[in-house]
């Protein structure tokens, strides 16, 4: 049998007993789908006393349109009807490309958009079993005191590599959250940190509700990524990009990558904004981008790949999300 | 800690006393002693673990027992009829789409779900079903075929 942290396991039905369960306990945990969590715990990088699973809290998994154009997707929302929704397919596509390249069909069944924002950071020395870490010696993310990748650090540089996140922050989303104070609202962009081992900012006891994604009319958005294996793999380095077109003109561009920092990053591209496209802008655009991304020696590709790919697709995406611009009609 | 697990299993319903902290693989292998779902990694990476869970594909190795409490869970030895194999179990034995078999009951339970959702699936739509599930053996070109033959079938 397994070996397994022992933890205790509990199915609240609504978000207040969740939050109340958080809070009685500190060393609680959340769990949703679990395809990123169980994986971990396995690995012993975590001893959570509590398990709370958020799966069967009410409405959760819920989608729905908004009066005003948006749409407020539960953070329970598996990815596999993510994909399959017939509103996010029409409206928001660059939602169901970034979905379907996350995992594996089956991990896809279960995995959450909550879950899939709020995964762990990843390194190819963290993530790996008790036994191969105790004999590296442990890291400073988890048990050690010091880090094996930037050995004179005393971060974690570990990546962030959730597709969701940049595809949410080319669309300007927001986040809900709710937690012992209430509910609050952020942009999506600002529910992270660039900190291996602390990278997201919710405070003790709080859990991530929904994401509120505003209409995207006259914005093209696609998301691109490399990964080692096309059927199953996390991103070596991923990229978002919503494109505003009039005839020849760029109006406006927002642009979020993965797969490098510790944090998905919004790249500031206010220079673009307002320019006559020309030949040359989808490479300054990946110069941009190359210039707000770290690699880190995190995985086994080594990070000069990592940076070669990372210009490739943010090229290929932006070029392909122009010429798509051409056949919408901004108002 | 254990609690009492109740659910549906291979049509059956029962209850088990299962420590909080067990996976479902584990629970199917060591308390209902199923041992045709199988363990090929050490978390979510081979699919070997398939099982299905109302009708959809899961992975029992990252999946506590009892987050499916309630549930209808279906293991390989769930697909027998009779004492008979299934129409895929026979397509992956006429069609050579298992050689050393420790892939092949969660590449059936796979496509299991994928004949239930999608009866008569393109060769790409077999491909993108079976996507998470690792063979080191057949170069996967035999499934294909044995899941295409399987479908053949059912849609006679
Ligand atoms: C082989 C393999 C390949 C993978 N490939 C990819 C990939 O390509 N891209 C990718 O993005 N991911 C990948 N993953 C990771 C994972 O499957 C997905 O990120 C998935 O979406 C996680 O969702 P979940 O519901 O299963 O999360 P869980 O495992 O349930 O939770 C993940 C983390 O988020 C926290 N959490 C969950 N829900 C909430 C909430 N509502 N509020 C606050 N915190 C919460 C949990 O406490 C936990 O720390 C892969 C995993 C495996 C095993
Ligand atoms: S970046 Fe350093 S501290 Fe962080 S997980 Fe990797 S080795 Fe550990
Ligand atoms: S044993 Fe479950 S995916 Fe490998
Ligand atoms: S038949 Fe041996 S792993 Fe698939």
């Amino acid at each position: 049998m397994e070996l397994m942290p022992s933890f205790r396991f509990h199915r609240p039905t609504s978000l207040a007993e969740a939050v109340g369960a958080l809070t009685l306990d500190p060393h609680a945990r959340l769990m949703a789908g679990g395809t990123d969590l169980l994986p971990n715990l396995r690995r012993f990088l975590a001893r959570p006393g509590l398990l709370v699973d958020l799966t069967a809290v009410e409405g959760f998994g819920s989608i729905q349109k908004m009066a005003d154009g948006g749409m407020r997707i539960g953070a329970g929302l598996t990815l596999d009807a993510l994909i399959e929704n017939d509103y996010v397919a029409a409206d928001w596509p660059v939602l169901r490309e970034a979905a379907l390249t996350v995992a594996g069909p089956t991990h896809r069944v279960a995995a959450t958009v909550g879950g899939n924002l709020c995964q762990d950071t990843r390194c190819m020395f963290f993530n790996q079993s008790e036994w191969w870490r105790a004999s590296n010696g442990y890291c400073l993310k988890h048990d050690g005191d010091r880090c094996h990748v930037v050995v004179k650090s005393d971060r974690c540089f570990a990546t962030y590599r959730g597709d969701l996140a940049p595809a949410l922050m080319v669309l300007d989303a927001e986040a809900e959250v709710i937690g012992p104070e209430g509910v609050r609202r952020l942009k999506v962009a600002e529910l992270f940190c660039d900190s291996g081992a602390n990278h997201l900012n919710l405070h003790a006891g709080e859990i991530l509700v929904a994401v509120i994604v505003p209409a995207a009319e006259g914005w093209c958005a696609g998301y691109d990524k490399v990964r080692v294996r096309a059927a199953i793999d996390f991103p070596i380095a991923g990229v978002a990009a919503a494109i505003c077109r009039r005839g020849s003109r760029l109006c406006a561009l927002r642009v979020a990558i993965t797969g490098c920092n510790s944090a998905p990053v919004q790249i500031s591209t206010a220079e673009f904004d307002k320019t006559d496209w020309d030949t040359a802008t989808a490479e300054a655009v990946a110069t941009a981008v190359r210039k707000s991304a770290e690699f880190r020696r995190t995985s086994n590709v080594s990070a000069k790949y990592r940076r070669h790919v990372l210009h490739a697709i943010t090229v290929r995406l932006v070029e392909r999300l122009w010429m798509q611009g051409s056949s919408l009609t901004v108002r | 800690m254990k609690t009492i697990l109740s659910l549906t299993l291979n049509r059956r319903v029962r209850d088990d006393l299962v420590p909080d902290n067990m996976l479902l693989v584990d629970y199917l292998r060591e308390v209902a002693g199923l041992t045709g779902t199988k363990k090929g990694c050490d978390g979510g990476e081979c699919g070997a673990c398939t099982v299905l869970v109302d009708n959809r594909p899961r992975l029992a190795c990252v999946t506590l027992a009892h987050q499916v409490a309630g549930r209808h869970v279906e293991t390989i030895e769930g697909l027998a009829n009779n004492g008979g194999m299934s129409r895929l179990q026979k397509a992956f034995h006429e069609k050579l789409g298992t050689q050393c078999g420790f892939c092949t009951p969660g590449m059936i339970m796979a496509a299991e779900a994928l004949l239930r959702s999608n009866p008569d699936p393109s060769r790409e739509e077999i491909k993108a079903a079976l996507a998470g599930n690792l063979c080191r053996c057949t170069g996967y070109v035999k499934i294909i075929e044995s899941v295409e033959d399987a479908s053949r079938e059912l849609a006679q």
